[in-house]
């Protein structure tokens, strides 16, 4: 076991846990965020989906030591208390969530998408989210979320812990 | 199944000279972990055989890109996300820029490493034919020292490799000297984004007045390991592009290529894309 000292969503936190073991489990398990999901469990898929100090990964790929000292934000630290972010009111309004298993990883890979690009076209909305696969909206819906958020002010903001 | 993780230990030493201490001190016991995105895939397949690990993937001494007027040499800690942002990897080297870009999806990018790609050697990988097409050079270090190499030797069979088991890649070394070669790049996969390919080239041609003066194509998934194509390189030297030269080079590529069927494809259809690939480059020079 190793201690990891980490911020998730703007707070501290430390754990004790297997230095191989997943940042998705640890989230999971240690932490009770289950926000972020087990789709593959193999880099395939992006349902678990986190922002790494400020960067889109896989949470599956990633063994919890190369976290030691990371800023982490989950789907959690998106919405600021009862208020959902304007990405989560896209998604809400254009019918880009079905049942949901995708929508955090796809929130949390439009806010990465939309950092790069404020504007992006077409291309780079399906190439920002080529590795974020949904099995129920058929992605059309996705896409009308993502350009509808890129028109909505503050859109790029996380909120500050609270 | 996936592995226990209970059963692995790993490890971040502070600097690369403490990981070379710990590869020399038990050499072949540590397997090195980057960005993760290939052993993290073994350990969900239960196939992840090495327990120790160690990670070199906050080593700021391995992801650097340094330029200078001669040359770029690329860190193997570099992300395929640094390597697509780099102005020079832009300018200079669109062959390494769209393989990066073909590696995987956004949140791979942002993980997975040059260093990573070149060392799990896989033959389907997407650098290895770009980094071939541009005569790289690798840089090995160990604590005995520091070798280069030409990485044309670097890949020995299948997922064989030069490094020694105390060994880990520094850097990649390419020359700034392709003005005026054309390249020409194409994967063919499933889809798009993240699909491994079923066979891929990337090549760089120099010709005067119509006729090839180089020529340098690396493939993917067409040997047991990535590969420069030479024999076809040679059917094409100092030859004019006309409809028998192009004969001649595809039946080049078809002698020393030795595709297999697997699960992506078969050997069949890996031969003729290929040749066809081939065919669409040199009729485009
Ligand atoms: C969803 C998904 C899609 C993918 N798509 C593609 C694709 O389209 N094309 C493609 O080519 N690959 C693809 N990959 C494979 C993978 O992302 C790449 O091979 C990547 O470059 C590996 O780098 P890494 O740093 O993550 O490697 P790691 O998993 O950290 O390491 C891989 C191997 O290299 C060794 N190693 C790493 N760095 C060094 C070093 N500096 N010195 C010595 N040994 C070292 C490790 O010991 C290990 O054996 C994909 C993977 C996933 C999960
Ligand atoms: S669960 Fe991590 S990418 Fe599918
Ligand atoms: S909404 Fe069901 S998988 Fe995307």
């Amino acid at each position: 076991m190793t201690q990891i000292t980490l911020t998730i969503n703007g707070q501290p936190r430390t754990i004790e846990a297997p230095p191989l073991k997943r940042l998705l489990d640890v989230l999971r398990e240690d932490l009770h965020l289950t926000g972020a999901k087990e789709g593959c469990g193999e880099g395939e898929c992006g349902s678990c989906s986190v922002l790494l100090n400020g960067e889109l990964v896989n949470s599956c790929l990633v063994p919890i030591l190369q976290a030691e000292g990371a800023h982490i934000t989950t789907i959690e630290g998106i919405a600021s208390n009862e208020k959902l972010h304007p990405i989560q009111q896209c998604f809400l309004e254009q019918g880009g969530a079905q049942c949901g298993i995708c929508t955090p990883g796809m929130i949390l890979a439009t806010h990465h998408l939309l950092e790069k690009y404020p504007q992006p076209n077409l291309l780079q909305i399906q190439e920002g989210l080529a590795g974020n696969l949904c099995r129920c909206t058929g992605y059309t819906r996705i896409f009308q979320a993502v350009q509808q958020a890129s028109k909505t002010p503050g859109t790029n903001s996380v909120p500050s812990p609270i | 199944m996936r592995s226990n993780v209970l059963q692995y230990d790993l490890t971040a030493p502070a600097t690369l000279e403490a990981v070379l201490e710990i590869l020399a001190y038990e050499p072949g016991e540590y397997t090195l972990i980057a960005g993760g995105t290939e052993i993290m895939v073994a350990l969900a397949a239960g196939r992840l055989a090495a327990k120790k690990l160690v990670s070199i993937n906050h080593l700021q001494e391995l992801r650097f890109i340094a330029v200078t007027p001669e040359a770029i040499t690329i860190g193997s800690g570099t992300t395929f996300t640094d390597l697509r942002k780099h102005p020079v990897i832009q300018s200079d080297f669109p062959l390494l820029k769209q393989a990066a870009s073909w590696t995987g999806s956004i949140a791979n990018q942002n993980r997975a490493t040059l260093g990573g790609n070149i060392v799990n050697a896989s033959p389907a990988a997407d650098t290895p034919p770009a980094l071939l097409a541009c005569e790289a050079t690798l840089t090995l270090v160990s604590k005995r020292g520091t070798r280069t190499m030409p990485y044309t030797d670097f890949h020995l069979g299948y997922k064989k490799t030069a490094l020694a088991p105390d060994e880990l890649l520094h850097s990649i070394h390419i020359k700034r000297n392709l003005n005026g070669y054309i390249p020409y790049t194409r994967k063919v996969g499933t889809r798009n984004a993240q699909a491994i390919s079923k066979v891929a080239l990337a090549a760089l041609c120099l010709t005067a007045e119509g006729v090839v003066k180089d020529i340098r194509i690396g493939a993917a998934s067409l040997q047991d390991r990535p590969a420069r194509l030479t024999a076809t390189e040679q059917a094409l030297l100092n030859q004019p592009i006309t409809p028998a030269t192009i004969a001649a080079a595809r039946a080049a590529l078809l002698t020393e290529t030795h595709p297999i069927d697997d699960i992506r494809s078969t050997a069949q259809y890996r031969a003729h894309v290929a040749a066809n690939l081939l065919e669409e480059f040199l009729l485009s020079l």
